[in-house]
């Protein structure tokens, strides 16, 4: 058994043995569990895909004269921010488009444009035009306000992505007779085609199943620079059901995620655009996992034929709050890139980039390898399996106008 | 025989002339139409795959420049920016010619612009907008 402690004494002096999430598999066959956990100090994750529930928060500075953006109107290139803070506080979504995007009017809709592409383009250094409006007060006069802003003159700039990181992703088909446009890509009539959005066996909330180490407070890579867990997702979901191994065969747990956003990098946040379904973030993050023993090693080394995941209609199904499954396939048969699914051979196509992925475990374990990323002990654990924590349905009810 | 994936552009003076046509008639051109487009008072677009003997192939070649067709090769007209592909693969399944496909060993994707059909499937659904159509 290790420490976290003695593991960033390792780091510090230079001699702490780090591995990816796909290493570490090798090396366990190669010399055994017992062998690998003696040996093996870190092992590093990484995923790299579409992650809507992210953005950042801006402080821009206060103009002269002053102006009180709450309850007023921001506009970053056109799209619009959410206002509803102090004077010059503003927050960004990933999915928010500018008001004169034609959306799904003419079908299926574009979607070129949106808040996922401003955060990459600010973080790539290039200056943005703010418009914004205010109604004007005694200490904040000012209604009107056009300026190029830029990254590196703003106060404060943190991207704080609420759900991010999703432990396991269905797969999506389409049963109905038309293609559909989802979040997880065009969908062809017939299971056409089967799409799936994870980075599998390098995944990180699939190498740390139970929650063992990654914590509130873990130090994380996050879109090229670091970053931090800063609580347990939105729909963080730990009753999901597990194979043996640990490993939930749904989607389950996820993780909230902040950071700095002046330190990230432009290829490791990019502006995405979903055709007929609209804007989003592909967000990159690694998870550096310490091993503490055996049985930390035993969760990371899960391969990507013992991770298992559920097949849903999107057509009909998932839009519909209708649960139920079509069929369970594992990563190693994803990315044969064919499945079968009710009988019939489908060509599969991941949202998920499994090479980028790669680049961040590696990334990882070189910041690591030379002293500069020292890990952190989780200030909480995420609430796991046995905790009670829920992920319930909208409980909707009828609204009486009579008593308003 | 010679087989090959060409794109012709039709200046407005021409769209309504039985062009294609006479490839097949005088040249003894096969041909299979993989996509055409004519826009009122623009210009019209096909793209084709003609194939026959090679000696008619030039014939037919030179008949459609001096008509004033441009023809121009058909891999040259959709790119992948590589800046741009993030390497997911959503794209794949899409494709109808396997002209895009996962490297097993890397896990990038690679695009055989000979393989294309520029049917252009690919470029609306890529979720970084990396395929880029030049025609």
């Amino acid at each position: 058994m290790k420490t976290i402690k003695e593991i960033n004494e390792k780091i510090k002096k230079g001699e702490a043995v780090v591995v990816t999430a796909e290493e570490i598999i090798e090396l366990v066959d190669k010399k055994g569990l017992k062998k690998a956990a003696q040996e093996v100090d870190v092992v590093t994750t990484g995923t790299f895909g579409p992650m809507c529930s992210s953005g950042a928060y801006f402080n821009i500075g206060h103009s002269k004269p002053r102006i009180k953006l709450g309850g007023g109107v921001c506009k970053f290139n056109d799209v619009p921010l959410y206002t509803g803070f102090a004077a010059v506080d503003v927050y960004l979504g990933a999915t928010a488009v500018p008001d004169d995007d034609p959306r799904n009017k003419v079908f299926p809709g574009e979607f070129k444009y949106g808040g996922g592409h401003v955060i990459q383009e600010l973080v790539a250094g290039k200056d943005v035009r703010l418009e914004a409006t205010a109604y004007g007060t005694d200490c904040y006069p000012r209604k009107r306000l056009e300026t190029y802003i830029n990254l590196k003159d703003l106060n404060e700039a943190v991207l704080f992505n609420i759900r991010n990181c999703y432990q396991n992703y269905n797969v999506a088909v389409n049963l109905s007779d038309k293609t559909i446009y989802t979040y997880m890509g065009m969908l062809k009539p017939q299971i056409g085609n089967a799409n799936y959005c994870s980075a599998g066996q390098l995944s990180p909330l699939l190498k740390d199943p139970c929650y063992k180490t990654i914590g509130i407070g873990t130090k994380i890579f996050l879109g090229g620079g670091i970053g931090y867990v800063a609580w347990q997702g939105t729909q963080h979901n730990p009753a999901t059901k597990r194979k043996d191994n640990g490993v939930p065969n749904a989607p389950a747990g996820t993780i909230a995620v902040i950071g700095d956003l002046k330190q990230m990098k432009a290829e490791w946040l990019v502006g995405t655009s979903m055709l007929g379904y609209g804007v989003t973030l592909t967000v990159g993050i690694g998870v550096p996992i310490p091993v503490l023993g055996e049985e930390t090693i035993r969760y990371a080394a899960a391969k990507d034929e013992e991770i298992y995941t559920q097949i849903v209609d999107y057509s009909e199904s998932y839009p519909q709050m209708v649960p139920g499954s079509l069929g369970e396939v594992n990563y190693a048969q994803l990315k044969t890139g064919k499945i079968i699914v009710q009988g019939k051979e489908v060509p599969t196509g991941n949202l998920s980039s499994y090479s980028r992925a790669r680049e961040i475990a590696e990334e990882l374990k070189s910041w690591i390898k030379k002293g500069d990323f020292l890990l952190t002990e989780p200030v909480v654990p995420l609430p796991g399996a046995e905790s009670g924590y829920a992920f319930k349905p909208l409980k909707e009810r009828p609204i009486n106008y009579k008593e308003i | 025989m010679i087989c090959k994936k060409i794109v012709l552009h039709f200046p407005r003076r021409l769209v309504d002339q039985p062009i294609v046509y006479k490839l097949v008639k005088e040249f003894d051109l096969q041909f299979n139409i993989l996509k055409a487009s004519v826009t009122p008072q623009e210009e019209g677009l096909m793209v084709l795959e003609l194939s026959g003997k090679k000696e008619n192939y030039a014939l037919g070649m030179e008949y459609l420049q001096s008509c004033g067709v441009k023809v121009q090769p058909l891999s040259q007209d959709i790119t992948c920016n590589e800046e741009k592909c993030t390497n997911c693969g959503v794209c794949v399944p899409i494709c109808p010619t396997d002209a895009l496909y996962v490297d097993t060993k890397s896990r990038k994707i690679i695009f055989d612009s000979k393989k294309c059909i520029a049917c252009e499937l690919c470029v609306k659904i890529c979720p970084p907008r990396a395929m880029e159509v030049r025609f």
